[in-house]
């Protein structure tokens, strides 16, 4: 199995999420960066699959020269290929610049070294949220696309995805070469081990650089949401509260 | 270029429950742009669907039909909707963002090589679209513009409240064959499973939930006792999930369940962003807490500063001691 996945560079704000003086941007002064979780688990689940059938997991970011700290921890859990298209503008391409620095990426890739049997993204990138990255790419491939997968099975002929609804699952067989979109709890992704860290040191990473058509969406402005402030009622610091808030769950009418 | 086609979503035949929130924000951008409505039905218009469209006054519908469409496929259903979209020169494709909506969008607008915008909670047409929408779940708005005259548009999910009119009136249901490239039949959904039946994590009048400050999987025994007193789910955080402590299916937040029960009862989760937006929609919350200038606590509506090993084995022992006085009198 030849296994490309592409994954995004976010930051890991805590209580709140502030933004830049101009608006335009997550103010990542005293913020730490990680991989979108979701993506997260694509890279595990896509290690997974080739420790289980062979083959190698080629990890693709687009995002700042920084995005190499994302592809080095992939590095650390089992991925093998690493490739790097910089977007150095200092704000995120739209949906569609998006996907065609990724599908310019993929066909040489190909190109080069062979079908990808499998390209996984996350179901949706953690900051922008645009829903339609990976879809963009698989329809410009021209294979099947499926989001939302959590569980994903390699057959003789192809795989078999899961696809979470709520309270179960839905079964789709695709044919390879497939495009699916996966989110987090498809797999518990590992810590990286004494091995994995010395394969993120010497991890080799090859650097693209893409021109994309202007994009049709503009960011104007990053706002925060209307929030109501709430006077919290502090019910007791101890044990003892016990009673207020047995009293409180039947006032509620849920005992 | 004309009309606003949204698509109602259903599983086989059976209405999503987003579909009237999906009719209410298809009236509002149709009044806007001062063009028409027009819903759209994939696959036959079933009576449900044609009520649904009455109750909203939806004047005429839409029923694209294929034999091929024997189920839900996101490609199917997307190049459906694409030549759907050049068909009939709609001015915006539109659909409520949840999973499947946002797919079929997302699978529509590529076909059509249309921009599309995933997650508004506004959309304005000045000589060019001005849109408010979601990023990280929420925690953050992003104002976009576009040049564009076409466009596809996801509203978030809960962000539009579904009303329908007084009164109803009458649509007039047109039905459009296509002939969709077989090929795509290749994802439809092969099979269905059921995991559980009745109330989920996401429909749960009462979720009872841990993070961190719970310590261990074993520490979450008392947090089931609790929530089986009040008939209710547990949940937990990504520090829980991250820790193999509980399944990701328990997780509430950005990149899990999103709820909105009664009563949210947080017990040692400091209510970082991503947690808090999968647990903002609950009517009433309840942290348990050792850190009174934790998120969750501010936050919250209730709260109690101490340590939760103590807190909850006390509300399940005043609980059951409440139950034996009223059985026994
Ligand atoms: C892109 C992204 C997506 C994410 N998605 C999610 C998501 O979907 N859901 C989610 O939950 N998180 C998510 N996170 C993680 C999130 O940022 C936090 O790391 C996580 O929610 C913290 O979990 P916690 O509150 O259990 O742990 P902590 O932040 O460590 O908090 C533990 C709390 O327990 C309290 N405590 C400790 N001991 C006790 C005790 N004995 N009694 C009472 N209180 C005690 C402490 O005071 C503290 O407030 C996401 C992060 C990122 C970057």
């Amino acid at each position: 199995m030849r296994i490309l996945v592409c994954v995004k560079r976010v930051p890991a704000p805590g209580s709140r999420i502030n933004v830049t003086p101009d608006s335009l941007n997550v103010d990542t002064n005293h913020l730490g960066f990680t991989t979108s979780p979701h993506e997260e688990c694509a890279v595990e689940e896509a290690a997974q699959i080739v420790e289980q059938h062979g083959g190698g997991v080629t990890v693709l970011t687009v995002g700042p020269s920084e995005a190499e700290e994302q592809l080095r921890y992939a590095a650390s859990v089992g991925a093998t290929a690493f490739v790097l298209v910089s977007n150095d503008t200092g704000i995120d391409w739209d949906p569609q610049q998006t996907a065609d620095a990724i599908i310019e990426s993929i066909a040489e890739l190909e190109a080069d070294q062979g079908q990808f049997d499998l390209i996984l993204f996350g179901n949706e990138s953690a900051d922008s949220g645009g829903h339609q990255v990976g879809i963009r790419v698989a329809v410009a491939l021209g294979r099947p696309a499926v989001n939302g997968i959590k569980g994903i099975e390699v057959g003789v002929q192809g795989v078999t995805a899961r696809r979470e609804v709520d309270g179960g699952y839905e079964v789709y067989s695709l044919e390879i070469p497939a495009v699916l979109g996966v989110k987090e709890g498809i797999n518990l992704p590992r810590y990286p081990t004494m091995k994995g860290r010395l394969a993120s040191k010497k991890a080799e990473i090859s650097a693209r650089e893409t021109q994309v058509a202007p994009g049709a969406q503009q960011r104007r402005r990053l706002h925060q949401p209307e929030e109501t402030v709430i006077e919290t009622e502090i019910l007791g610091t101890s044990s003892d509260a016990a009673p207020k808030i047995v009293d409180l769950l039947e006032e509620l009418g849920v005992l | 270029m004309a009309g606003v086609y949204v698509v109602v979503e259903h599983d086989q035949g059976q209405l999503a429950p987003s579909a009237g929130e999906a009719l209410t924000a298809a009236r509002r951008l149709s009044d806007h742009l001062n063009e028409p409505v027009i819903a759209v039905v994939i696959g036959e218009a079933t009576t449900e669907f044609v009520s649904l469209c009455e109750e909203h006054g939806i004047p005429k519908a839409v029923s694209v039909l294929d034999p091929q469409i024997v189920d839900y496929g996101p490609e199917l259903w997307g190049q459906a909707m694409a030549e759907l979209f050049s068909l009939t020169e709609a001015r915006v494709v539109m659909a409520t963002g949840t999973d499947r909506g946002n797919e079929i969008l997302a699978q529509a607008s590529a076909r059509a090589q249309i921009p599309f915008v995933a997650n508004c909670i506004n959309a304005e047409f000045s000589g060019a679209w001005e849109l408010t929408r979601m990023q990280w779940g929420g925690s953050l708005l992003e104002d976009v513009t576009l040049d564009t005259s076409s466009l596809f548009i996801s509203y978030a999910h809960h962000s539009v409240e579904a009303e329908p009119l007084a009164a109803a009136s009458a649509t007039q249901i047109e039905s459009i064959e296509m002939n969709l490239d077989p090929v795509l039949c290749r994802s439809l959904v092969q099979d269905r499973v059921t995991l559980s039946e009745g109330t989920t994590l996401s429909t749960a009048a009462v979720v009872v939930s841990g993070g961190r400050g719970v310590g261990s999987a074993e520490g979450f025994a008392s947090l089931e006792a609790l929530a089986g007193l009040l008939s209710g789910k547990v949940g937990c955080s990504r520090a829980v999930t991250n820790n193999g402590w509980r399944s990701h299916a328990d997780q509430v937040g950005q990149t899990g369940t999103r709820i909105a029960p009664d009563i949210y009862i947080a017990c040692g989760i400091s209510g970082a962003i991503q947690h808090w937006v999968g647990a903002m929609a609950s009517k009433n919350i309840l942290a348990i807490n050792t850190d009174p200038e934790a998120n969750m606590v501010t936050k919250a509506g209730y709260a109690v500063i101490a340590d939760l090993h103590e807190v909850v084995p006390a509300i399940i022992a005043e609980i059951e001691r409440r139950r034996g006085n009223s059985t026994s009198t």
